[in-house]
């Protein structure tokens, strides 16, 4: 027979050569494959050499986990214990301030309350997130309008028998917290609703919406903040107060409101003609249209815009100190005063801590986003 | 909820004579006459082609009778009730008109199913039970119900398209509308999509289809009309308009056509 190309028999199934899997080739193709790439392993190696020791050492090795004040994160030229050279992270000091950082001025014995809200809106938010629990839309209903008023309820008390706690007397990570969550909450809607104002077909609800967008979005936070703590005051009619972390809370929400509806915008111009036709033609009304059809292809295509603005959000917050309000980076700084934890290590070991909480919010988002992203993918091309 | 057979219309009470009528219709965009005073009757049943040359105003025509595009002049009468800015007319129109596209226009976030009963969950207010039993009929009937889950971007494009005719049905419409559905198609596509246009025929749907796949005209249309220049310049049955058509520009068209 001359046709050998036809296999009598199976072919032995073999593992892949080293060339195309094990770590050689990993390394190979992933490291050094030319000569730039090669520069910059080499240099990234460099890089971590030099910084990464150190840095274990500050973070881990030297660092004070536990003292009752600054004295343990001193060196001996400050009257401290450790060698003129050394230097650690003073651990010690955010954990004895912790429960400032968490809660401000927030009377101890009333913390149970914060406690209370958070443990709600966490286990509320993990109903929510993860997809394999049923009865999403109630737990919608109940994290969207009831959630807000037991918040209120326990944070601000007041009323049943729950003892009234100013909001000046809030900090921390509660404030932060509290301007954050806020925010994104309120900016999602009222920025889809502004963007389907833009795109409206009467003049008047566009001109509106434009207008708003364009106002908020041309004004510095800061300014916004200033004008709700100093300036609105003045223009409210005597006798009339309220309060200023509403004030604030409601400046950046309509801040982040105008930013948020722009990312729409951007979602609903990449969605085609044909899907507005197709539903009308089933005679699918404008929300219907719009909440059924549109809006949900819109915002799947801008999540990473929508999530990028709450992370923006979420920074920006750290600004209500400048008006005052005392956020995470507000009691940090606040504690920081204290002049028992004095030493040449606490402020910054302080704001490593503050930044790996920020972070760590952040990143959580960031994963949670990809994550959606996935989920949401139906194999259609566009 | 509907009112046995002859009774829903407009609540006039009696079945209106023409399911569509456009009585001296006009259409512009901007400056440029799109559509110039159009005259057309659809009778109850009744299966029309539309045809003539690229630009001629065919989809134009059509998508006015369920309000994509707004007519400027004239009347545009579906099953006995006036289009006017009316937005429960419109919507009430819409209830009765199915329309298929060229593309297809199906939601690529929901699953062909959903595509299927989400307009009479929404808008017939239907429940879902019931709604996805006659899903599941009309998917069956376009010989498609074991693609019920998937989504339409997992679909070969005469499979989207009899999604697209399935979603129509399950309105339940007493017209469709067809703006060349099987134009985008592959050769191999097209057959299967006709043969349920053709299906659809048979059991007496008003149609009223811009296509040009002669061989269907031939089949089924009571008239073929041959628009151009925004004119309806011919209508005649099939048979005749095909082996003895009148006008210049009808000729010099199916010659391009026919080959
Ligand atoms: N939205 C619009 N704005 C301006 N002009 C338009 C618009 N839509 C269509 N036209 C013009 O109106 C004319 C008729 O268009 P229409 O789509 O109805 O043609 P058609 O007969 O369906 O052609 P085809 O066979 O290519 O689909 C064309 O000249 C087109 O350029
Ligand atoms: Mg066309």
């Amino acid at each position: 027979m001359s046709d050998h190309y036809i296999r009598k028999e199976d072919a032995p199934l073999l593992p892949p050569p080293s060339s195309v899997a094990g770590p050689v080739h990993w390394i190979r193709e992933n490291l050094f494959s030319g000569w730039f790439n090669s520069i910059m392993t080499l240099l990234a190696i460099y890089v971590l050499v030099v910084t990464v020791p150190g840095l274990v050492e500050y973070l881990f090795i030297n660092a004070v986990w536990d003292s009752v004040d600054g004295k343990a994160c001193r060196p001996a030229a400050g009257g401290g214990p450790n060698p003129a050279d050394w230097s650690g992270a003073c651990w010690s000091f955010a954990k004895a301030k912790f429960g400032f950082f968490m809660y401000g001025f927030y009377p101890d014995a009333l913390r149970w309350r914060v406690d209370l809200t958070g443990v709600i809106g966490a286990v509320g938010l993990v109903l929510l997130l993860i997809e394999t629990i049923p009865h999403k839309r109630w737990t919608a209903v109940f994290m969207l309008f009831v959630y807000p008023v037991i918040a209120y309820i326990l944070l601000s008390g007041g009323m049943f028998n729950l003892e009234y706690v100013e909001t000046n007397r809030w900090g921390g990570i509660l404030v932060t917290l509290v301007v954050a969550i806020t925010g994104i909450v309120v900016s999602l809607p009222l920025g889809i609703l502004l963007a389907l104002g833009r795109r409206s077909k009467m003049p008047a609800m566009r001109f509106a919406s434009v207008l708003f967008i364009e106002i908020w979005r041309g004004v510095p936070l800061i300014t916004v903040l200033f004008m709700a703590s100093v300036m609105l005051p003045l223009f409210l009619p005597e006798g009339v107060h309220f309060d200023k972390l509403l004030r604030c809370l409601i400046g950046v929400a309509l801040f982040s409101t105008a930013y948020m509806a722009e990312v729409v915008r951007g979602g609903l111009q990449a969605i085609v003609r044909g899907q507005y036709e197709g539903a009308q033609a089933l005679g699918l009304s404008y929300w219907k249209t719009m909440g059924l059809i549109i809006l949900p292809q819109a915002l799947k295509l801008v999540i990473p815009g929508i999530v990028n603005t709450f992370i923006g959000l979420f920074k920006d917050t750290t600004l209500v100190l400048i008006v005052g309000i005392l956020d995470l980076l507000g009691t940090v700084q606040t504690g920081l005063t204290d002049a028992k934890w004095f030493s040449p290590n606490t402020a910054t070991s302080a704001y490593i801590f503050t930044a790996a909480i920020f972070w760590a919010f952040c990143f959580a988002m960031s994963r949670y986003s990809i994550y959606m992203e996935n989920k949401l993918h139906t194999g259609h091309k566009r | 909820m509907n009112a046995p057979v002859n009774a829903s219309n407009g609540g006039e009470g009696v079945q209106a004579e023409n399911a569509i009528e456009l009585i001296s219709m006009n259409k512009w965009y901007g400056d440029f006459h799109v559509l110039r005073d159009i005259n057309l009757e659809v009778k109850h049943g009744e299966r029309i082609v539309v045809c003539g040359p690229s630009g001629s105003g065919k989809s134009t025509m059509i998508r006015c009778i369920n309000r994509l595009e707004e007519h400027q002049k004239g009347k545009i009468i579906v099953d006995g009730i006036e289009l006017t800015n009316d937005l429960k007319k419109i919507d009430e129109i819409r209830r009765e008109v199915g329309m298929v596209f060229q593309h297809f226009n199906l939601f690529p976030h929901l699953t062909v199913k959903q595509n299927c009963t989400l307009a009479p969950i929404w808008v017939r207010k239907m429940p879902k039970s019931e709604a996805d039993e006659i899903a599941m009929k009309y998917l069956e009937r376009v010989k498609i119900p074991e693609q019920a889950d998937k989504y339409p971007g997992q679909l070969s494009g005469g499979q989207q398209q009899r999604v697209a005719i399935a979603r129509s049905l399950c309105m339940s419409p007493k017209i469709m509308l067809f703006d060349e559905p099987t134009s985008a198609l592959d050769p191999e596509m097209i057959k299967e999509v006709l043969d349920v246009m053709v299906g659809l025929a048979h059991e007496g749907m008003t149609m009223l289809v811009v296509t040009h796949e002669m061989g269907f005209a031939k089949e089924v249309a009571n008239r073929v009309i041959f628009m151009d220049e925004g004119q309806i310049v011919e209508a005649n049955e099939p048979e005749e308009f095909f082996n003895n058509p009148q006008s210049d520009r009808t000729k010099l068209f199916l010659s391009q056509i026919l080959i």
